[in-house]
């Protein structure tokens, strides 16, 4: 009999959940990096129109849902739940849009693993029959995060060579119990643990967060039986350049080999020429690669599958000030096409 | 009874851990359960003592695991900063350098002529000091305000940071993100949030420095 778990963490979609439609906007930084052609909008400016960039933040949360919707001809009222976070203090973001939709809601905070913190819940809720249409959205935003995280944004500080730049962006995912001929299924996710492997340094995440991926990823390979070669793409959320390197060691200390497969959505969303030293980060990063970039190669059949490990770093400003060091967690999601 | 075998255990544990090095990655997770299950047994006996000593004596022990916990924590993380320390970018030390010694070097001529200009005009030395400071104050406001002091800053690092441009920035910054909140609880509160610590050190040395002088005179 199959089962709804393998091994120690990796769950098992018995009846698969598609992803039948998806929507991504990102700020001008990212619409003039590489994959800028790919997202359904480009915003003009970082405020767009709004007084404060919290309310820019939310309003491209809300907009990414809303084009999401738009592509299927749903409205909010056809959805059962709305999973979403964000990196604002209490999820505001989040709840604003929760309060505009008028939809039940759960708010979730899985630092920059968010979104797919929000795809593997999404699918347990439509797999469980607890629902059968899930909206699943979250969103970043450079200037927001930098005041709240770091420094007032004019401020002249120079940024390590280590250092990522938060991802003014989202995306916003349907999930539907459709059991004949989607075109992309989610099929597995895995839930990660807290890894915290002594790293202090806030502008050195990516190093922070490594361990947590590796681990997630090697856990899943180990559950399943499975092997890197079994993927076309096995891409992190937002490592960047220095953890993705690191990540990709630590997975082969324990005997697999993803190199050849292996990717992050940090390191594809800049071009290195825009000066954003070790790639992109944020709740948004993966949030808009996925929907941008990597769900539509799927329905073209340039990739067959994917296996999208969201990472998260779990701290606050308060607990780096009083010398923390930075957990981190990672969850995983597989998704595949049908072509 | 159960409590003496977690006390044996704890003395053979502290032995195998001089030799953690020699353990594979599964054999330090079995170590970490054991410690896990140890620390757990230990509090529950604790929170079930009435008598004061032995609660005490549990207590004692529960602090020798949580050392042997944190042993094994420092290992690892040892070893994956050894990791992080070879994959670290390069700091581009000579570029950087270079970049704050041509910014910084910029502002202090841009400073210096202005002063000379003053004091050409006939206002007195120290006067035009002040009047120079002023001036170079506005421009980094300014500059600020417009959003280029930060591009500066992200090329010129301390050099741009160090010269009183940099703290009129670091005030002039905070001033204009937090006027979103309001002119009180934003502005108002969060204006020194930066310069906070230059201003209440400086003030507290400024002071010190008076009284040393005023004892030594």
């Amino acid at each position: 009999m199959q089962s709804k778990k393998i091994g120690k963490q990796t769950i098992n979609y018995l009846h698969p959940v598609s992803i039948v439609s998806f929507a991504s906007i990102v700020g001008p930084k990212e619409g003039q990096g590489p994959l800028g052609s790919s997202f359904d909008y480009i915003l003009a400016d970082n405020l767009d129109g709004e007084k404060s960039w919290e309310k820019t933040e939310q309003k491209m949360l809300e907009h990414s849902l809303a084009l999401a919707l738009a592509k299927k001809n749903y409205l909010p009222k056809d959805l059962d739940y709305f999973l979403a976070g964000d990196l604002l203090n209490q999820i505001v973001c989040s709840n604003f849009t929760a309060r505009a939709i008028g939809i039940p809601f759960l708010g979730l905070y899985g630092a920059c693993s968010t979104l797919v913190e929000g795809l593997v819940l999404g699918s347990i809720l439509i797999d469980g029959g607890y629902g059968s249409r899930v909206g699943v959205a979250s969103s970043s935003h450079h200037e927001t995060a930098e005041r709240q995280l770091r420094f007032p944004t004019e401020l002249g500080v120079q940024r390590t060579m280590t250092a990522q730049w938060t991802v003014t962006g989202s995306g916003a995912y349907i999930l539907e119990d459709s059991p004949n001929g989607a075109d992309i299924v989610i099929t597995q996710g895995i839930i990660g643990k807290v890894i915290d492997l002594g790293q202090a340094n806030a502008m050195d995440m990516g190093a922070a967060m490594a361990p947590a991926a590796a681990d997630t990823i090697t856990q899943y390979f180990k559950d399943t039986g499975r092997n890197p070669e079994d993927f076309d793409l096995i891409i992190t959320g937002d490592l960047g350049n220095i953890g993705r390197v690191l990540c990709q060691q630590l997975v082969l200390q324990s005997g697999y080999d993803i190199s050849k497969k292996y990717s992050d959505c940090g390191v594809l969303i800049y071009d290195p020429a825009q000066d954003t030293h070790a790639g992109g980060s944020g709740c948004g990063c993966s949030a808009s690669v996925l929907a941008g970039y990597l769900l539509p190669q799927i329905i073209e059949g340039k990739l067959r599958n994917l296996f999208l490990v969201g990472t998260g770093a779990l701290l606050s400003p308060t607990s780096t000030q009083q010398g923390e060091t930075i957990p981190c967690i990672a969850h995983g999601i597989v998704i595949q096409g049908n072509r | 009874m159960e409590l003496k075998i977690i006390e044996k255990r704890v003395k053979e544990r502290q032995r195998e851990l001089l030799e953690i090095k020699k353990f594979n990655d599964t054999e330090i997770q079995l170590i970490n359960e054991e410690l896990q299950k140890d620390y757990q047994k230990l509090i529950f006996f604790e929170s079930r003592e009435n008598d004061e000593a032995a609660r005490l004596n549990i207590k004692d022990l529960r602090s020798k695991v949580i050392e042997q916990q944190d042993l094994v924590k420092k290992y690892l993380q040892i070893r994956y900063a050894r990791l992080v320390n070879k994959s670290a970018p390069k700091i581009p030390v000579l570029k950087n350098a270079l970049a704050a010694f041509f910014v910084g070097g910029t502002i202090c001529v841009i400073g210096q002529i202005i002063l000379n200009v003053i004091v050409i005009n006939g206002v007195p030395n120290k006067e035009a000091t002040t009047i120079t400071l002023m001036v170079m104050v506005f421009i980094s406001a300014l500059l600020t305000g417009m959003g280029i002091y930060d591009e500066i800053g992200r090329f010129g690092g301390a050099g741009s940071i160090i010269p009183i441009t940099g703290f009129a920035n670091s005030i002039v910054s905070p001033a204009l993100e937090y006027k979103r909140e309001g002119y009180v609880y934003g502005v108002g509160a969060k204006v020194f949030t930066i310069a906070g610590p230059v201003l209440l050190y400086g003030s507290l040395m400024s002071v010190i420095i008076g009284l040393v002088f005023f004892i030594i005179k």
